[in-house]
Parts: structure tokens; C-alpha cells; sequence
């Protein structure tokens, strides 16, 4: 029941202390573990996104250079002054001198005639009058185009540029080496799953993509899922990873600048770091829960301890209350009995002083009166000797105060009952402490405590045992220790066996007052005496004797 | 033991009744009465070598108030007190009040004898001693024996 109390009380306190503990830890775990992957992802995308942005505007400005510089060249020549080889080869150096990227750069004339052409193929006479670009660039004046095969074989894009001169038209035109786009795209590429390119409208790469593609060949992308300027979309890449696409749209909207990379790689670092935050936590809260139930374990033994102290501390206080009381009810009972005890006696001593006288001496039953006189008379003293010993408690109301050696008390005491011990083959030994002082008590009356206390360990025993007597000191009390190893006593022995009249000794053996008395002796004295059982065998017997020091004289 | 006389007091007649006819079977001059202001009484008129008194007498002067009242009259007389519970204060008390001893109830009769034995030695004693001190007395100072003798 009490057991129960603790178990639910333990429950209770290890809950509460848990929940309050550990709530807050998990809550910010649990926090950190979201907000900090959700702040991450967002950071990604930003960065991503910026990135691609950064890329086509570097790229755009790659273009509007080479536009520009084609645009200045036209503007400033003549036709008649370009068509000469010499001097469109001067102007291609400087081009490249001042640009680059240029492949070769030819002049065509409004019937689409290649008139005149710098660079590494033969092109001099080629009519363009049926490319759908020459007509683009006769009618908007300027022309870029996407990357493309052509004639020569080679993946390539060109921008060309018109120019009205005395009502006639012509084109200067160049093509530009596609791997100077990809070089600048080059750095856009991060890490291990890093990848951006360059694709048409209709997804056809325009430079090489890291894992998926030559250039012309057809990207595995939808390319209507970007629209405004930067859009990033989050989608299974060519390894089925979640990969994130930012795109940037370039060139008049003809081509898109992608950048994708797959979020873990750069959160690998987070996770790395998240992962320690798990393990901090899960060790916090180990630790909580494993230091919770070693406090309040030990917090409920020591309760348990204190209340069991209490127990007992109760116990005892009720035994004294109790004796106590038994103790004036003795007095007053005694009293109340010796009266009448009194007057039989002096009845039946009448009754015998009359059968003296001679009128009775020959009566036939003198004999049997005698005796039945003699009877009364041996059962009146029987009562007087138990009444006497009630009396006895009430005598020794005040201890007197002499010196008194508790270890010669106990000495002298055991010599008393040595012989009887020797005789039923009880063994007594005897541990004495040296440090116990001389006090101001009764010893007669302590001499009769352990008289009581060694009689009954002897009875106790019956033969064939050893008796164990220790005295030592603890602070302000003497204790002496008397262990039989008989058959120790039941529960509810130890009850009663302070109580006047209680006895286990067969009737007539004991009148079941020696301890009631050896107990008054000890209360009175400012002591104790209190018993249990040995663990081992046998019951254990305590005296705790106050230390008064005596007066000097 | 032709002059000595005795004085019982006891609240319980039965017990008084039979102590007096078991002295007085013995030849001891043995007057009971059952009250502390009886015995004083008695005790204006007659003189008496022992007293045997009841401590616990309910009602009425108790044992300890009517020892105080003898011993005031009759210095000489011994007090043996007689009790149904061994209260050591009130025995300590009678003791120091000049009582010659207490007894237990219930008592024998034998052993009530031994003590007044006992007790009419040490008044016999007493006595004595006092005849003795009053006849030096009287050789050295015959003017001053009628004075100590009322001092007494």
C-alpha cells in the first residue's frame, strides 16, 4: 500500500521534472531542425537565382559587345573600302584585338553574296538569299543567331549587322566561337552536381551541358516552365536527384541560361551540423532523464527513510504513552487490591489465633480448617507478590543519583547469572566499550534492566547457545546491546512485550512484568529500551542510558 | 509488654476491627479507631507507646496531616505508618516527619510485631536517654529542670 504510494509518488515527480526539463530542449531541437533547413534552402534558391542572373547579364554584355563593335565597324567603313580582303583583315585584328571571339567576318551583299571573307573556311561567293537569317537582317537591320552546324560543320553562332549605303544595302557579318560562352558559364558550375549551359527556346543546348549533353543535342528540359526574367523551379535531375533550376532568360529571349545543383550537396554541411545538434540533444536528454531518476530515487529513499523513522519514532512514543498510563492505573489498582488483601489476611490470622484456643483443639475437622487457612492464606501472598511488583513501577518513580560504572553494572550482572548460564550451556561474551564515562544514575535499577533483559535471553535460548553483550557510546547516550541467538520474537511480541502481564513463558514461570518494569525504569531515567529482531536469529535488545555527567563532591 | 499500648488507625473497620482483637489477644493494650481526628482525641486522654497509622485515609484528615498533629502532642510516641501503595514521596515524608517506619499492605501479623518490637526498643531508648539528660541536668542546674522539661 505504502509501497504503492512511493511507486506513483516517484512516477509523478519523474513525469513532471521530464516533461518540464526536457519540453523546451525538444521544442528548440525540433525549431532549429525546420527553421534552420527551411533558412537553408531559401539561401540556396537566393543564391542560385542570383547566379544565374549574374551569369546571363555577363553573357548578355559578351553579345552587346560583339554587336557593338560589329555595328562601329559598318558604321565607319564603306562597302567598297570592306570587300577589299586587305582591308577587312585589318579590321578583323583589330576586332579580335579589341573584343576576341571572333571566328571569321564577311561582307555580303544585297543579292546575299558572300563578297568578301576573313577567316579559316573558303566562303568567298556562297549566296545566303534562301537562309532564313538574311532576310531577318535585311528587315530588322541586326541578327543573332542560335548555335548551329551551317556549312562548315562545326557548332557555331553568327551576328550580323546591315548597313544602308547610297540606297544600298549590305551585311557585315561574324561568327562567334561558341566556347567563349561557355567558358564564362564555366564558373557558374558549383561543386560535384554543379551544372549551367546555355539552351534555345525549343531546348536545344547551346553549349555544353556538364552531364547531359553535347552542344545541338536535345536537353531533357521544358524550357516554357521559365518565364519572366529568373525563375527557379525545383525538379528530378538526370540522376532522379531533387535538383534546383534557376533560369535566366538572354539574347532577346532566344536563349536560356540555366543553372541547376542539387540542394543536399550544399547542404551537406547543415546536415552535417544538424546532425550534431541530434546527437548534443539526445545526449542532453539522456542525461536529464538519467540524472532525474537518480535524484528523485534517492529523494523518495530518504523519504521513505525519514517516514519509516517517523514509523518507529511514533511507534515508540505510543509505547511510552501507553506504559505510562498503565502505570498509574497499576498504582491505583494496587491499591484498591491490597486493601481487601489486607483484611483477608488479617481474617484468616483471627481465624487461626481462635483455632489456638482449646474449645477447637478437639474438633474433628481442626485439621482441614487449618489448612484451608493455610491455603487462603499462600494465595493472598501469591496476590500480594504480584501487586508488589506492580508497586514495585510505582516505588521507583525517583532514580536515585549515584556514581555508576555501566560497564561493572553489566559485569556484576553477568556474574549473577553465570552459573545458571553454565548450566544450560549458554555461552556469554561480552564487548565493553573503554570510552563509556562514569554517570549519575540508579544502579540498582540498571542492574535490575539487565537482569531482566540476560534472564529472559536465557529463557529465550533454553540451552545450547551464546549470548552477545555490547556496550559503546553514541554521542550523548550509552548503549548496551544484548543479542541472543534464540528463536527471536513475531510481530506481535514486539508489540506487546513491554506490556505489563505479557508473557510466553509457560504459566506461573513469569508474572510478564520484568520488562514492563525495566522499561518504566528506563523512561523514568531519560532512556530507552526498545527491541527487534536480529536479521540473523535471535532478538536484539537496546538500552540507551543518558549520560549525566555526576557533581563533583 | 504489660504497659505498652498501642493506637491503630484505619479508615476499613474490617481490617481494624480484627488487627485490635489479634493485639489484644497477645495482651497488648491495643485501642483502634478509624480517623485521624479520633485518634486525637484519644490520644488527649491516654498515652500511647506506638501508633500505627493508615497514610491513605480519604475523607477527614490523611495519614501525613494527622502524624504532623501526633507528633506535635506526643513527641515520643513512634509512628509506624502502614500503606496500600508504596508511594515513596509520601513515605519519605512520613519518615522525615519523625515516623519510625512504613509498611506494606497486606501485612502479616508476625511481621507488624517485629516492627513494634522494634519501635518500643527505640522509644524505650529514647526515653532513656531522656531521664538520663534530665537527672545530669537536674545535678548541675536544679533551677532550670522545670523549664527544659516544658520545652520538650
Amino acid at each position: 500500500m505504502k509501497e504503492r504510494l512511493y511507486r506513483s509518488l516517484q512516477q509523478k515527480s519523474i513525469a513532471l521534472t521530464l516533461v518540464v526539463s526536457l519540453a523546451p530542449l525538444l521544442i528548440l531541437g525540433a525549431t532549429l531542425y525546420h527553421q534552420f533547413e527551411n533558412t537553408c534552402r531559401e539561401k540556396t534558391r537566393e543564391q542560385i537565382s542570383y547566379r544565374a542572373q549574374a551569369q546571363a547579364e555577363a553573357i548578355d554584355l559578351f553579345l552587346k559587345e560583339r554587336t557593338a563593335i560589329l555595328n562601329a565597324m559598318a558604321d565607319t567603313h564603306t562597302f567598297q573600302h570592306m570587300i577589299d580582303t586587305q582591308n577587312l583583315t585589318r579590321i578583323f585584328e583589330v576586332m579580335n584585338a579589341r573584343a576576341g571571339a571572333f571566328v571569321d567576318l564577311g561582307i555580303i551583299d544585297n543579292t546575299g553574296t558572300h563578297r568578301a571573307y576573313v577567316g579559316p573556311y573558303d566562303l568567298r561567293g556562297r549566296n545566303y538569299i534562301d537562309q532564313p537569317w538574311f532576310n531577318e537582317v535585311m528587315i530588322k537591320g541586326h541578327y543573332k543567331s542560335d548555335v548551329y552546324m551551317g556549312f562548315r560543320q562545326q557548332p557555331h553562332f553568327i551576328i550580323a549587322v546591315r548597313r544602308h549605303e547610297n540606297q544600298q544595302a549590305w551585311i557585315l557579318r561574324a561568327t562567334i566561337d561558341p566556347n567563349r560562352l561557355e567558358e564564362i558559364i564555366r564558373s557558374a558550375r558549383i561543386g560535384r552536381t554543379g551544372d549551367a549551359y546555355l539552351v534555345n527556346r525549343q531546348g536545344v543546348f547551346q553549349t555544353r551541358s556538364r552531364f547531359e549533353g553535347a552542344v545541338l543535342s536535345k536537353a531533357n528540359l521544358d524550357t516554357r516552365q521559365f518565364g519572366g526574367r529568373i525563375t527557379v523551379i525545383e525538379m528530378k535531375d538526370h540522376t532522379g536527384e531533387d535538383c534546383l533550376y534557376a533560369g535566366s532568360w538572354l539574347n532577346d529571349n532566344k536563349w536560356l541560361l540555366v543553372i541547376n545543383q542539387q540542394p543536399l550537396e550544399l547542404l551537406s554541411r547543415l546536415f552535417a551540423l544538424r546532425q550534431m545538434e541530434m546527437v548534443i540533444i539526445t545526449l542532453g536528454v539522456l542525461g536529464i532523464v538519467a540524472t532525474t531518476i537518480f535524484t528523485t530515487r534517492l529523494v523518495i529513499n530518504r523519504l521513505k527513510r525519514t517516514d519509516l523513522e517517523m514509523i518507529e519514532l511514533n511507534a515508540q512514543l505510543v509505547q511510552s504513552d501507553k506504559l505510562a498510563a498503565l502505570g498509574k492505573m497499576a498504582a491505583g489498582v494496587a491499591h484498591e487490591i491490597n486493601n481487601p488483601l489486607a483484611v483477608i489476611l488479617q481474617k484468616t490470622g483471627w481465624m487461626e489465633d481462635l483455632l489456638e484456643e482449646e474449645d477447637f483443639q478437639n474438633c474433628e475437622n481442626l485439621d482441614e480448617f487449618q489448612k484451608s487457612i493455610a491455603k487462603i492464606e499462600e494465595h493472598v501472598e501469591r496476590a500480594r507478590k504480584v501487586v508488589h511488583n506492580m508497586l514495585g513501577y510505582a516505588r521507583r518513580m525517583e532514580p536515585r543519583q549515584e556514581d555508576v560504572d555501566v560497564n561493572d553494572t553489566i559485569q556484576q550482572t553477568i556474574t549473577l547469572l553465570e552459573n545458571h548460564a553454565r548450566i544450560n550451556n549458554i555461552d556469554i561474551q561480552i564487548d565493553l566499550a573503554d570510552s563509556i564515562p562514569i554517570i549519575a544514575s540508579d544502579q540498582a535499577q540498571l542492574q535490575q534492566v539487565f537482569l531482566n533483559l540476560l534472564n529472559n535471553a536465557i529463557d529465550a535460548i533454553g540451552s545450547n547457545g551464546s549470548i552477545d553483550v555490547v556496550s559503546l557510546r553514541e554521542d550523548d547516550r550509552i548503549v548496551v546491546r544484548i543479542k541472543d541467538d534464540g528463536p527471536g520474537l513475531s510481530d506481535e511480541m514486539i508489540r506487546k512485550i513491554f506490556d505489563p502481564f505479557y508473557t510466553t513463558k509457560e504459566p506461573g514461570k513469569g508474572t510478564g512484568l520484568g520488562l514492563w518494569v525495566s522499561h518504566s525504569i528506563m523512561a523514568k531515567m531519560g532512556g530507552n529500551i526498545h527491541v527487534k529482531n536480529n536479521p540473523d536469529r535471535g532478538a536484539i535488545f537496546t538500552v540507551e542510558i543518558p549520560i549525566v555527567i555526576p557533581e563533583k563532591k | 509488654m504489660d504497659y505498652f499500648s498501642i493506637l491503630v488507625v484505619d479508615d476499613e473497620v474490617d481490617f481494624l476491627e480484627t488487627l485490635v482483637k489479634r493485639l489484644q489477644k497477645r495482651n497488648i493494650d491495643t485501642v483502634g479507631v478509624t480517623s485521624g481526628e479520633k485518634a486525637l482525641e484519644t490520644m488527649v486522654n491516654k498515652r500511647f507507646d506506638v501508633v500505627i497509622l493508615d497514610i491513605k485515609m480519604p475523607g477527614g484528615m490523611d495519614g501525613i496531616e494527622t502524624l504532623r498533629e501526633i507528633k506535635r502532642h506526643q513527641p515520643l510516641a513512634e509512628v509506624i505508618l502502614l500503606t496500600g501503595h508504596g508511594s515513596v514521596e509520601t513515605s519519605i515524608e512520613g519518615m522525615k516527619m519523625g515516623a519510625f517506619d512504613y509498611l506494606l499492605k497486606p501485612i502479616k501479623l508476625e511481621d507488624l510485631m517485629v516492627k513494634l518490637g522494634e519501635a518500643f526498643e527505640k522509644k524505650d531508648l529514647q526515653e532513656q536517654k531522656i531521664r538520663k539528660a534530665r537527672i545530669k541536668e537536674l545535678i548541675r542546674f536544679p533551677g532550670r529542670v522545670f523549664q527544659q522539661e516544658k520545652e520538650e
